[in-house]
């Protein structure tokens, strides 16, 4: 069995494990980051987009609405290219109190939140859209954050200093010896082969799937209960401010513009199994209920796409002060030691958080493995910038369309909505070395706009073919895989315009490519689903 | 009134119309401009595709829109209703804001000042526009291409015409919405209109104060001005409107721009002059054909032994009316009308003067030239003067307004 030898071995490659292997190998510790899949496609992938200002704890939650305040301002400096700087409204909504106002200002005076009451005409000349019926508003420095960015940048960043980032390499054990952890099997999930690695300390940032890592150290009483949120994107910028409901955090409270669309969100529903997280019909209608009385008229506008994601909710069996606190660690954060939990040495595990706060979490996180190990070296990561952000300027939303403009007339478009030009696909593909379209989707937003890929993925499966030199088989199972997942997004909030784009891409695929009848393709959209919804 | 009955709904239905695109790329083989030259990428990118990326605090990032002649032929073929020309319209309006505007736009962009400033000295005026050395200074230093076609100062105006003479009482009024085109460029055809429409047995009224409806302006991306022209017209023609008089206009474009545009586009849907003035706004051709429909049309024209050719601007199809100067011109007996099939002329109101796009709109026009020329017809006739201007520059065939063909027909000329 190959082998590899690292300083610290980090479980998962979402915000926090970018983060973390930021972190650590700024502090010149030598990483190896393993995910099981590619990076950012657990939570972090399925997150909402909004880089909090705090305005949501600060009546709730006053420690995580300082958190909040600190690391948006901080996220914002050291990763400004994924920021967009669209600010925030908090506004009543003729359903909520508008004393709650009142309670919410207090609170973001105690927080350090800079908040401002505005008149409701302003509010409603800065975003037209918003309900007239809103009672009071008030703005709070909210942004929007894409994730994919910046956990490639974190990547990117911890490489340079010496990283080794693994993606598809799931852990099936650690290995326990000498009173803790020594390292971790694991298996490249492309090939097959498996990989020893041995680590002087492992940091377990798997999120939702962090009880399935302690237990392999034999780790009891820990469990994560999985909640499942879910959120639907709107075809275009219904707002350009993030919209929040001024009351107790609440369901489909929040709608956040993100790049090219608008999110409503979110739930939290408990779930059996975080790889199993279907969404129902009740939930969308729940959003599009609590789109609705935000900007009245979402439900008459595209919805695009809806997808679920899950937040860990930490129970240990142990409580005492050397065990994490669950009740309020929902939205916190906090840095499970399992040498005084449980006995098992150099083992950390990150419970909890948010993705606005992954470099306060990497911090806490490897703060304390500094601290057992007996050799503190100071966190950079407060003011240094991985790479891609040097010049500090926010990304805007039109910065795709002003960059298309210099090769218009020499370059094929082949994502006509999210405009992707013919060579930066290319160059993805070559750079990231990935047979998988939805990896390719995830970095580029390749599909991802109004018609779903109907008429870039045939394309973008053919380029793949010729760059990769994939057999025609290979690109058949690619191009229907993706569209399995695109059709996953799409079925449950079929109806308006994004049906009848469904039915146009249908007899795209269907009828005129046949894709259901390609070698070794899998069926990609049953009848019975279609006719159903 | 709170905030936001200000806000601009119509406007924003315009924009909210991306959402029904399916990407089928109908509107793209349609649309005359990206049909010829790579420089522009063509309706559904510029619309559906680009608005996604635009918001109000970013400034305009895509320079290419402004290719779009705003023919709206695009918004008249897509299938799903999407308002691709009146989207493309507003965001050039906030290109503008970044680019500022060339003295060049804020000349063409004014009919009615340039109406007012050539008319008094009109020999000479019109000396320059055809003098080739000046015209090589004028492009040169204001970017108007030298080979475009301009109009002639009439050196009077139709509205001193019209103020000396009170029209025949008769049972239906009408009144006529002029604009800046007959007024102070073709004044006969505006006399002919009056003409025309006594003989068919209608009162004529025409309106004081009315001077350009500005829609050079809205094309051009000065929203603001472009109001202020709205809100005049609107002022000057409301009166007659509220008496219940149908008001009736010969450029096809100006009365589309009273009747939609303004208030989608320039988002003056809660004016109240201007829904007066647009709910009771007709076409010529369009009022001539609705009352022969209702029998109450006089028909007893005199034989025209002509072959003529009859091109639809893209202005007149955005009425969704048909083509209903070809049912008028099929009741004048002996007269031939060979209808063409091109989409556009290429003109587009003021796109075709300017230097770097004379060439484009030369092209578009191609395929309609060559059919005049192949028809060697008599007349050429179209409901649009700037086509009409155009289309004789190009093809060297007397181009006239359909009301031209009714005055002959009627026996009036
Ligand atoms: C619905 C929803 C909306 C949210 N919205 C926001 C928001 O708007 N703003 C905000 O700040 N926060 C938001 N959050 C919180 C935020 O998304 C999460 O806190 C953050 O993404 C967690 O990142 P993570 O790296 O800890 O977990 P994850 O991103 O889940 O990463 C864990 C990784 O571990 C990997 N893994 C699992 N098992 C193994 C294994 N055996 N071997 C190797 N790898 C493994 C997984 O593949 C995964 O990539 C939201 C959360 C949810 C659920
Ligand atoms: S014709 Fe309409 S639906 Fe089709 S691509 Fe153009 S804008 Fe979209
Ligand atoms: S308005 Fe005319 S030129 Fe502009 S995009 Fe539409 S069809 Fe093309």
């Amino acid at each position: 069995m190959a082998r590899l030898q690292a300083d610290v071995l980090i479980i998962g490659g979402g915000a926090t494990g970018a983060a973390t292997a930021w972190d650590a190998a700024l502090r010149g510790f030598d990483v190896v980051l393993v995910d099981r899949a590619d990076l950012a496609e657990g939570t972090s992938g399925r997150f909402h987009g909004l880089l909090h200002s705090g305005g949501r704890y600060v009546v709730k939650d006053r420690v995580a609405a300082e958190e909040c305040v600190a690391e948006n301002a901080i996220v914002r400096r050291i990763l400004p290219d994924a920021v967009e700087d669209t600010g925030g409204l908090f506004v009543t909504t003729p359903d909520d109190d508008p004393a709650y106002g009142d309670r919410f200002m207090e609170g973001c005076r105690a927080a350090g939140l800079p908040a401002e009451e505005i008149p409701v005409a302003e509010a409603l000349r800065m975003e037209p859209r918003l309900n007239p019926g809103i009672q009071r508003a008030f703005t709070v420095p909210d942004g929007a954050i894409d994730v994919w960015k910046s956990v490639w940048s974190l990547a990117a960043g911890a490489a340079a200093h010496g990283a080794r980032i693994l993606t598809y390499h799931k852990v099936l054990d650690l290995h326990v010896g000498d009173g803790g952890v020594t390292g971790a099997r694991v298996r490249n999930e492309l090939t097959g082969e498996e990989l020893d690695i041995e680590a002087g300390f492992t940091l377990n940032a798997s999120g939702a799937w962090a009880a399935q890592i302690v237990h392999m150290a034999g780790i009891e009483g820990i469990g994560v209960i999985p909640g499942k949120g879910i959120m639907i994107a709107m075809n275009h910028r219904l707002v350009n401010t993030v919209v929040n409901r001024c009351t107790m955090p609440a369901d489909g409270d929040i709608l956040v513009p993100i790049r090219t669309v608008s999110a409503i969100g979110t739930t939290d529903i408990r779930a059996a199994d975080p790889d199993e997280i279907p969404v129902t019909q009740q939930e969308v209608d729940q959003m599009l209920d609590g789109g609705e009385r935000l900007v009245p008229g979402l439900r008459q506008a595209r919805a695009l796409r809806v997808w679920a994601g899950v937040r860990p909710l930490f129970q240990d069996d142990r409580s005492g002060p050397a065990a994490a606190d669950t009740r309020d660690v929902s939205r916190g954060h906090a840095v499970v030691d399992h040498a005084e939990r449980d006995g098992v040495r150099r083992l950390l595990t990150m419970s909890g958080g948010k993705l606005t706060t992954m470099r306060l979490m990497a911090q806490d996180l490897v703060d304390a493995m500094c601290r057992q190990l007996g050799d503190e070296r100071p966190c950079r990561t407060e003011h240094e910038r991985p790479p891609g952000h040097e010049d500090g300027r926010h990304m805007q939303i039109g910065d795709r369309l002003r960059r298309r403009e210099a090769t218009l007339r020499d370059e094929q478009l082949i994502c006509e909505c999210e405009l992707i030009g013919r060579s930066r696909l290319e160059q993805t593909m070559q750079t990231r070395g990935t047979l998988n379209l939805d990896d390719v989707r995830r970095q580029l937003r390749l599909g991802m706009g109004p018609c779903q890929g109907g008429f870039c993925i045939y394309r973008a499966t053919g380029i793949l073919h010729g760059v990769e030199r994939l057999d025609g088989e290979e690109a058949s199972a690619s191009l229907t895989s993706f569209l399995q997942e695109r059709w996953k997004g799409v079925w449950p909030i079929l109806y308006g315009d994004q049906l009848r784009q469904a039915r146009l891409d249908d007899w795209i695929f269907q009828g005129l490519l046949d894709v259901e009848h390609l070698p070794e393709a899998a069926a990609v959209v049953p009848d019975e689903e279609l006719s159903a919804s | 009134m709170t905030a936001h009955d200000h806000h601009d709904v119509l406007g924003t239905l315009m924009r909210d119309s991306l959402d029904h695109c399916v990407k089928c790329t109908i509107c793209e083989t349609f649309c005359p401009v990206s049909n010829v030259t790579p420089l522009f990428p063509g309706p559904k990118y510029v619309g559906p595709q680009a608005e996604r990326f635009r918001v109000p605090a970013d400034e305009s990032p895509d320079d290419s829109l402004d290719y779009c002649s705003g023919c709206g032929i695009c918004t008249q073929v897509c299938p799903q209703g999407v308002h691709i020309a009146e989207i493309n319209t507003q965001a050039r309006a906030k290109l503008r804001e970044r680019t500022g505007f060339k003295l060049r736009d804020r000349i063409i962009a004014r009919p009615d000042l340039t109406g007012r400033l050539g008319t008094p000295a009109a020999g000479l005026a019109n000396r320059t526009l055809r003098s080739r050395p000046l015209r090589l200074v004028a492009e040169r230093v204001l970017g108007i291409d030298h080979r475009a076609a301009v109009p002639s100062f009439a050196g009077r105006t139709f509205q001193a015409w019209a103020k000396g003479r009170t029209s025949p009482p008769a049972q239906r009024r009408v009144a006529y919405f002029h604009g800046c085109g007959a007024n102070w460029y073709e004044p006969d055809s505006g006399q002919r209109t009056v003409e025309l429409l006594e003989w068919l047995g209608c009162q004529v009224d025409v309106p004081r104060g009315q001077s350009c409806c500005g829609l050079p302006l809205q094309s051009n991306g000065m929203f603001g001005a472009a109001r202020k022209y709205v809100r005049r017209m609107a002022r000057a023609l409301a009166p007659a409107a509220r008496q219940g008089i149908d008001l009736v206009g010969t450029s096809t474009s100006c009365t589309l721009m009273l009747k939609r545009e303004a208030r989608e586009i320039l988002g003056m849907d809660e004016d109240p002059d201007l829904r007066v003035v647009s709910d009771n706004m007709y076409d010529i051709c369009e009022y001539l054909v609705m009352l022969h429909e209702r029998g109450e049309l006089r028909t007893d024209f005199r034989p025209l032994p002509l072959t003529v050719t009859y091109h639809a601007p893209c202005q007149q199809q955005g009425h969704g009316v048909g083509k209903p100067a070809l049912d008028l011109m099929a009741l004048v007996p002996g007269l031939r009308v060979i209808e063409n099939d091109a989409t556009c002329c290429g003109i587009a109101g003021t796109y075709g003067l300017k230097r770097e796009k004379f060439d484009i709109a030369m092209d578009v026009g191609k395929g309609l030239f060559a059919q005049i020329g192949d028809a060697r017809p008599d007349l050429a006739v179209c409901d649009s003067e700037t086509c009409r201007w155009h289309i004789e520059q190009a093809t060297g065939v007397k181009t006239v307004h359909p009301v031209e063909v009714l005055h002959r027909a009627a026996g009036l000329s």
